[in-house]
């Protein structure tokens, strides 16, 4: 989907500064909330596709004022809202309530996990198709204008590149994410020259980038 | 869409009540929690990438194998997990720096750096490295000769790029651990060099 997530070459966000005194964690509850997000894909019955879709689902201005795990913390309970773990609103009540201002908790939902076949674990998988490109190939990224979960950034839509290397296959996020699936695919890193993505006085540089075989086709 | 910010409690106290509502359905526990904290504040960091990085500038043959296959070679110290399902090593050269990028979220190669820094979060770099590398690695302390090349890999699947930095000069009596030690998190991301020993 197109939203806030897709930041790569967007104008206005100021300088980049390191930190280099950084902790891990800059307050307790950052730590917690990563903790929770990690184990909400788990115990929602969802994957790793649909936690990176939550982020894409949060409003664009929580999106930016949450930070890092402010935004985990939501998808966490977005998820586990989705599949009937916990209720909507129920975070949110007993928060208040540990504040001291008395708020009625919703009575728990049915569990209504996503049912959808795995191939297996992780992401990663074999296939047996043949793939569709080859080293060298020139390739142009197909112009997707994907509702839902999509992994191809706008800034790469209807421009031209080479193949460079062809990578492990995976699942496609845009089925996982959604549970209609896995549609699993030959995965590519695909070279373009930074004057094909930002025009002729871009700064000189080479961009690879991974692209699911669906993304792709053959440049003509 | 969800909620508008603002309008809800504050993230510390939603975050204890979430950890409430799951502890009292029996879902997690704080021994859980605390372990998986404890795991990335203390086991597992930059610390690991500078050790397979220390070994590629000392041992040929590793340095082989680990552009070859990143994921076994690192999987050789035991470095494997979540963001780490297939590992590739990129090395940096006199005329090619490399640097990695997750421009829809921020993909990093955990069981080699850890959780990434904020700045590898931060809009600003998602949004300018693909587009101007040159300015904003300048702008992070890294000023590169005109003559060297900048490639840009922007993590979009599950591929993790590492960067193998180039071994500074005046290092050549240094053993594994020594050099180890110089091995900055920015360095293995390629948003800075290695420096000489002080």
């Amino acid at each position: 989907m197109d939203g806030i997530h897709d930041m790569g070459g967007e104008h206005g966000w100021g300088s980049v500064t390191i930190d280099p005194d950084e902790k891990v964690f800059a307050e307790e509850w950052e730590g917690r909330a990563f903790a929770l997000g990690a184990m909400s894909g788990g115990l929602s019955g969802t994957n790793l596709d649909a936690f990176r879709h939550s982020l894409e689902r949060l409003h664009p201005l929580a999106y930016l004022q949450d930070g890092y795990y402010g935004r985990w913390l939501a998808c966490a309970e977005l998820l586990l809202v989705d599949s009937g773990i916990i209720a909507e609103g129920a975070v949110d009540a007993r928060a208040n309530n540990l504040l001291g201002k008395e708020t009625p908790e919703p009575p728990d939902p049915e569990v209504n996990k996503p049912q959808y076949e795995r191939g297996g674990g992780g992401s990663l998988r074999q296939i047996d198709d043949v793939p569709k490109f080859a080293v060298g190939d020139q390739i142009r990224a197909r112009d997707l204008h994907v509702d839902g979960h999509h992994r191809m950034p706008r800034y790469i839509r209807g421009r031209s590149g080479t193949v460079k290397a062809l990578r492990p296959a995976a699942v496609l996020p845009d089925a996982t994410a959604h549970f209609t699936g896995e549609d699993p695919q030959h995965v590519y890193t695909v070279t373009f020259d930074s004057t094909e993505l930002w025009g002729p006085d871009a700064e000189p540089a080479t961009l690879n980038i991974d692209l699911f075989e669906s993304y792709m086709e053959p440049r003509s | 869409m969800t909620a508008m910010p603002d309008s809800r409690p504050p993230a510390p106290i939603r975050t204890e009540a979430l950890e409430a509502l799951l502890t009292e359905r029996g879902l997690v526990n704080a021994d859980a929690i605390n372990g998986l904290i404890n795991r990335f504040v203390n086991d597992v960091g930059p610390m690991n990438g500078a050790k397979v990085v220390a070994r590629a500038w000392t041992d040929p043959e590793y340095k082989e194998r680990l552009l070859s296959d990143g994921t076994a070679a690192v999987g050789e110290f035991g470095f494997s997990g979540p963001q780490g399902e297939h590992i590739v090593v990129v090395e940096n050269e006199e005329n090619m720096h490399n640097v990695v990028v997750c421009t829809l979220c921020s993909c990093y190669p955990w069981p080699l750096l850890g959780l990434p820094p904020d700045w590898y979060k931060d809009p600003a770099y998602r949004s300018r490295i693909v587009r101007e590398p040159r300015t904003v690695l300048n702008e992070m302390g890294l000023a590169l000769d005109e003559s060297v090349d900048i490639t840009v890999w922007d993590s979009s699947a599950e591929n993790r790029y590492f960067i193998l930095p180039q071994r500074p000069a005046g290092t050549e009596d240094l053993n594994e651990d020594e050099l180890a030690a110089l091995v900055t998190r920015e360095a293995m991301v390629g948003v800075a060099q290695v420096g000489a020993p002080a």
